[in-house]
């Protein structure tokens, strides 16, 4: 077994080293010559450990993997947030792009994109679907470590990813930019990662699966079959990063919207759902508030979201039919949305007391209020009239941004929070004040944030439906990009604070796990309610 | 027929119906008898490991609620 790993890691290194050499295009000999250099680094680690005595089977929770996760979603979060308030500013002050091909907004923009949501949004999912999955099966990780190769592959799909972006490679779809190689390595990734997460069930001693592991595999599996339709395409040579996808025209954009709207629906929603469902019970000491109804929040949310993704193609060449039959279904959506929001934060009935003493608390409560907001939000631009002045405006960013900033970043603010004590032994967090300002510089950042979006989108919509009396456009595209700066610049404002409170986030994880001033602070996990 | 009537033909009739019959059972499957003791039992899971707060019982949890 072990000589089979040294040989295939040495073929990989020499093949990848080859292409490398062979590469038509930069992106493609750059990425080749980190997969070889990956590559090579694991065939010299595993030539040192060849021949040991093996290591005594691990028993108890495979935390490791998570310890790593929490780091890794800590350090992406960060990264993503810069990138992102760095391209906020440079909408405002354009002279940012520093006229080199590297660090235009178009490059940057997909390189924020994915960082905040495959890079910070996965290895939180990742990390919390571990953690979850052991505790809520009774039982360590399925397949050794094949969750290590999920994780070290994750990361290596990032990078890939992020450089490409940089230097020039995409397949131009949204939130699916990465190119074939980089596809074909995610898919592998993704059933090692199926493979662990199903077998940990499969061997669990509770009789139940609980309910957030219905999400999260319900996440999983969605996410594996659209990556994979979405992602058809065909490399132009196997030495060139380019490649031509099967489908093209409508067809071609009703796969992409179908994929980008269950992104949405599967990995940022469902999947953060199975978070929700573990975390803020824990947190609040207290059971679900309705089990029945997070069962038909599954269900209703996994029929509804799947036929949503047309919203996405008002007014195109998309037969109006399926743009009708996208819009009814979004509208749809809401119930099932608001029943989830409504059974998580009435889990906190008769524990609201704990509001006054937990920070960590009050970020789920804040969350599940921006996932009730945002699925309020959303079916109602997905309204065909009201897309007609939304499309194509900030006030989809703005609500894009709420849903992320307030829904996906607070749950997983406070996933960590929950987190970071556990996995590294810590009766509690460093600073309970430090949270607390975490919790306030991210409110306030999302307000300034979706306020201004809200104002600076319906002004261009309107800017750009303003006729005369002659029936005459009033507006040049240039005058709203000049009606707009103010509004550009109180966004990057609020992005700056929301990238605060992250920085302040990490230093109290990392005070917290390297155990500093424990006995000065108050415990957080437990606060003890005052009655 | 072309692909597209193929497919359009079985979504509208087949497809839809046996999704919609998986739903429905899906949903009540929930309220057969017996289903609330497992809800019960299965939405105390996440207390069971290692937490060193006892699993609050369905008693408390009521009381909580009228309070």
């Amino acid at each position: 077994m072990e000589i089979i790993k040294l040989i295939v890691l040495a073929m990989i290194a020499v093949l990848a080293a080859m292409a490398a050499n062979f590469g038509q295009d930069w992106p493609y000999s750059v990425h080749m010559f980190i997969v070889m250099a990956c590559a090579f680094y694991l065939f010299v680690k595993a030539l040192q450990k060849f021949g040991d005595p093996r290591a005594p089977v691990d028993t108890g929770y495979q935390d490791d993997v998570v310890r790593a996760g929490v780091i890794a979603t800590s350090f992406w979060g960060i990264a993503g947030f810069l990138v992102g308030v760095y391209i906020a500013f440079q909408l405002a002050f354009p002279a940012l792009n520093l006229d080199l091909p590297f660090t235009t907004f178009g490059r940057l923009r997909p390189l924020h994109t994915s960082a905040v949501i495959f890079a910070f949004g996965g290895n939180a999912l990742i990390a919390t679907s571990f953690y979850i999955v052991q505790r809520t099966c009774g039982a360590r990780l399925w397949g050794g470590n094949l969750s290590w190769f999920v994780f070290w592959g994750y990361q290596l799909f990032i990078v890939l990813a992020a450089t490409g972006y940089l230097l020039g490679a995409t397949q131009s779809k949204e939130y699916a930019e990465p190119e074939w190689y980089v596809d074909i390595w995610l898919t592998i990734v993704w059933v090692a990662y199926l493979a662990v997460y199903l077998g940990t069930i499969i061997k669990r001693k509770e009789p139940h699966i609980y309910v957030a592991n219905w999400f999260f595999l319900a996440f999983i599996v969605t996410v594996a079959m659209l990556h994979i339709v979405n992602n058809l395409s065909l490399p132009v040579s196997i030495f060139s990063s380019k490649s031509i996808q099967l489908f093209s025209g409508v067809q071609d954009a009703l796969t992409q919207w179908w994929y980008g709207h269950n992104a949405v629906g599967f990995f940022l929603t469902a999947g953060f759902l199975g978070m929700m469902y573990y975390f803020v019970p824990k947190q609040a000491q207290k059971p679900v508030f309705s089990y029945k109804l997070s069962i038909i929040h599954f269900w209703s949310l996994i029929f509804l979201y799947i036929w949503a993704g047309p919203h996405h193609l008002h007014y195109t060449a998309l037969p109006d039919w399926a743009q009708t039959l996208g819009m009814v279904f979004s509208i749809m959506l809401w119930m099932p949305s608001w029943g989830g929001m409504i059974n998580g934060l009435m889990t906190l009935n008769g524990a609201w007391d704990k509001l006054r003493t937990d920070p960590v608390l009050k970020m789920m409560v804040l969350s599940l209020a921006f996932y009730g907001m945002s699925t309020f939000e959303g079916p109602v631009m997905s309204i065909k009239v009201v897309n007609s002045l939304s499309h194509y405006t900030d006030w989809t960013i703005g609500h894009v941004h709420s849903g992320a900033l307030g829904w996906n970043g607070m749950i997983t603010f406070a996933a960590l929070y929950y987190l970071t004590p556990r996995l590294w032994g810590r009766a509690r967090l460093y600073s309970t004040a430090m949270v607390n300002w975490h919790f306030w510089l991210a409110t306030i950042g999302i307000i300034f944030y979706a306020a201004s979006m809200w104002v600076t989108g319906i002004m261009e919509g309107l800017m750009w439906r303003e006729v005369d009396a002659q029936g005459f456009l009033v507006n040049s595209f240039a005058d709203t990009v000049a009606a707009k700066f103010p509004m550009y610049v109180v966004r990057g404002t609020g992005g700056l604070m929301y990238l605060a409170g992250a920085i302040i986030m990490c230093v109290n994880l990392w005070l917290t796990a390297r155990g500093v001033g424990q006995t000065h602070t108050q415990p957080t996990a437990q606060a003890i309610p005052a009655e | 027929m072309d692909t597209y009537s193929i497919f359009r033909a079985f979504a509208d009739s087949w497809g839809l119906l046996a999704m919609m019959l998986f739903f429905i059972g899906a949903i009540l499957m929930l309220f057969r008898p017996g289903a609330r003791a497992m809800h019960h039992d299965a939405a105390n899971i996440p207390f069971r490991d290692d937490a060193p707060h006892p699993a609050p019982t369905n008693t408390d949890v009521k009381g909580d609620r009228d309070a």
